[in-house]
Order: C-alpha cells, then structure tokens, then sequence
C-alpha cells in the first residue's frame, strides 16, 4: 500500500501508516484522510497537530484516553470527549488521527 | 512479607547477585539458577559478600544448574540450601512476591 | 486502597542503548497504565543511566527514548525511584537527570516532580512493599 502526493509515491506498512516519518505533509494528510473517507475541518487538524506535537515531545503518539484528556484541557470539554472525538475519527482518534497525522501506530494499540 | 530473590547470572560476570544482596530484608530467600549458581561456590573472591548476609537470608540454589555444571554440592558455602524444582515451585509460593535480579 | 488495585513495580537495572531491556520495559509500562493499578519505577545500578539529560541517538541510529519518561505523568505513573548509591557509584547526581514531572489532578493540576531519590535500604523497602515486581 502506498499514496501519491504530487506524483511522489509515499510508502506504508500494511496498514496504511508510512514507514518515514519524515515523508509528511498536510498535502499527504488530506490525501490519507480521504483514502480513510476522513472530510479534514479544522478539528481535524487540531487534533493532528496535537498529536504531531505530542510526539516531537514526547517521542510516542498517546494512548486514546491520554490523547481525550489533553484535548479536554487544552481544548476543553466540547471537543476533548469520547462521542466528539470518535464522530471525527470514526475507526479511532489514536488510530485513525494518527495515521493522519503520519504517526507511528499508538503503543499498545492492536 | 518476604521475597523470594532469583538470580540467574553468574556474580563474575554481572552485578546482579551483589546487588540483590544490597536489597534484602531479613527472612527473605535468595535463590541462584543457572549461571547464577556459581554464586554459591565456597572459596572464591566473592563469598565473603555472601556469607555477609549473616543469615538473616537464606541462600538456595537450583540443584540441577549446579549438577548441570558438575558442581558437588560439598563445594556450595556453608549454610547453602539446595532445592530441585518442586522446591523452587514451593519458595515462590511460600514468599509473597518473587523479584528476579536479571 | 481500592478493590483489586495492587501495587506494581518496574524494576529497572540496564543501561538504555546496549540491550533492549530499558525500552521494552517502557513500553510494557505504557501499555500496563492501562489497567489502572498503582505503578511506580525503579532505577537502580546502570537503570539510572536511562533518565540521563541530554540522550542525542541519531548517530547510532536508534530512537531516542529518553523524552518519553517525560509522559508517563500523562498515564498517572508518578512515582520514578532512582537509587542515590547507584548514582553515587557512577559519579552521577540528582542534577545528571532529566526533570520529569507530573500535573496533580487533585492539587489543581500543581505540577510535581516524579523523579524520588532513595537510600538504598528505602529502595528495598519500597521493593518489599509491592505486591507485584516486574524486573528488566
């Protein structure tokens, strides 16, 4: 599996999570979100960006309730919580945000 | 409440059993496997550490890891327990934890 | 203590690159946060060598685990034991180690240092206090 940014081919693993970290850019995440059937807003690309952020940080993407809770304090409660973050992400807001987000899987995700 | 100690690496080549030694509480069991046996040997440079203990601990070794590597018990220090493995079955479940010193 | 929340230690005694203990070890931490159990860690012997300040991999080629001790405040781990005899031994001190600390969701979210220097006689009396050691 793979994806085309202006005719680069970009490589993944099987699920669809690229392999170079360094390979992204908000062109090849709109290009994943769509391939994911993911209409990136701007509470898309909040949560993206805090898990980017999260991850020069910390070195690891958080687990989901660990990505809910930050969001609810950063964010507050109308976007930090489980229903909200799940109506963006449908298959997962680690998951699926982070594969967005060019993010290796979360740790401890199956 | 004591603990049940493994130590499975030989005391010449790693830290481990000297350590664990540094950790013990009195009426723990501290029980070599393995290479870890080598630690029960009398007259070598590091009995001394370990009779040091005093025998508020007590020393046991696998006896198959020391028969394995042609160890006669007669050699182990004074004071060493020897147990077969439904002996080490029976100090883990004597103690109220088990702490394996890698 | 609540029902059937038993008190876990991470046991930490390897240096972070040459073997893979330390990493495993930190990952097994992430992924047990899960389970809500009171969790603590500790670094004894070369363990301390992990929270060292200033772990720059890219030339070895390997990935720098060291800035994630820093979020495991985010997993409610927040209690890190370093053995002052083992830093002593290896010329380190308490100003050789990251600062690691974590918000206190009960103390209006005060942020609080998790790093704790023990003896080594408080460190076997935090091991002899778990219910379950987990060693690496």
């Amino acid at each position: 599996m793979s994806y085309e940014v202006d005719g680069q081919e970009i490589a993944t693993d099987e699920e669809g999570y690229i392999t170079d970290l360094s390979d992204w850019t908000p062109e090849l995440a709109e290009v994943i979100a769509k391939a994911e059937g993911v209409e990136m807003t701007d509470e898309h690309w909040a949560v993206v960006n805090f898990l980017r952020d999260y991850y020069e940080e910390y070195q690891i993407a958080p687990a989901v309730r660990v990505l809910i809770k930050s969001i609810k304090k950063s964010m507050g409660p109308e976007v930090g919580n489980n229903k909200y973050m799940y109506e963006l992400f449908p298959y997962g807001p680690a998951k699926q945000a982070c594969k967005i987000a060019g993010l290796p899987k979360p740790t401890g995700c199956v | 409440m004591a603990t049940l100690h493994t130590v499975n690496k030989s005391p010449f080549e790693t830290q481990a059993l000297l350590s664990c030694l540094g950790h013990t509480k009195a009426g723990d069991t501290v029980l070599l496997i393995e290479d870890g046996v080598y630690g029960a040997v009398g007259n070598t440079a590091l009995a001394d550490a370990v009779a040091g203990l005093g025998g508020a601990v007590t020393l046991a070794v696998l006896a198959p890891d020391l028969k394995a590597r042609g160890i006669d018990e007669g050699r182990l220090m004074d004071g060493v327990k020897t147990v077969d493995y439904a002996g080490f079955v029976e100090l883990a479940a004597e103690h109220d934890r088990t702490q394996a010193w890698l | 203590m609540e029902d059937g929340v038993k008190k876990f230690l991470y046991v930490n005694r390897k240096a972070p690159y040459g073997t893979i203990y330390a990493l495993e070890a930190l990952e097994v931490v992430l992924i047990g946060a899960a389970f809500d159990q009171d969790v603590s860690l500790a670094f004894l012997d070369d363990g301390v060598f992990q929270l060292t300040k200033a772990q720059d991999t890219k030339e070895i080629g390997v990935k720098n685990f060291s800035p994630t001790f820093r979020a495991l405040g985010d997993y409610e781990v927040t209690k890190l034991y370093v053995e002052k005899e083992s830093l002593d031994e290896r010329g380190l001190t308490a100003d050789d180690l990251q600062e690691i600390t974590y918000e206190d969701e009960d103390d209006d979210w005060a942020e609080k240092p998790s790093i704790i220097i023990v003896s080594r006689s408080e460190m076997a009396d935090v091991m002899a206090g778990q219910d379950v050691i987990l060693s690496f």
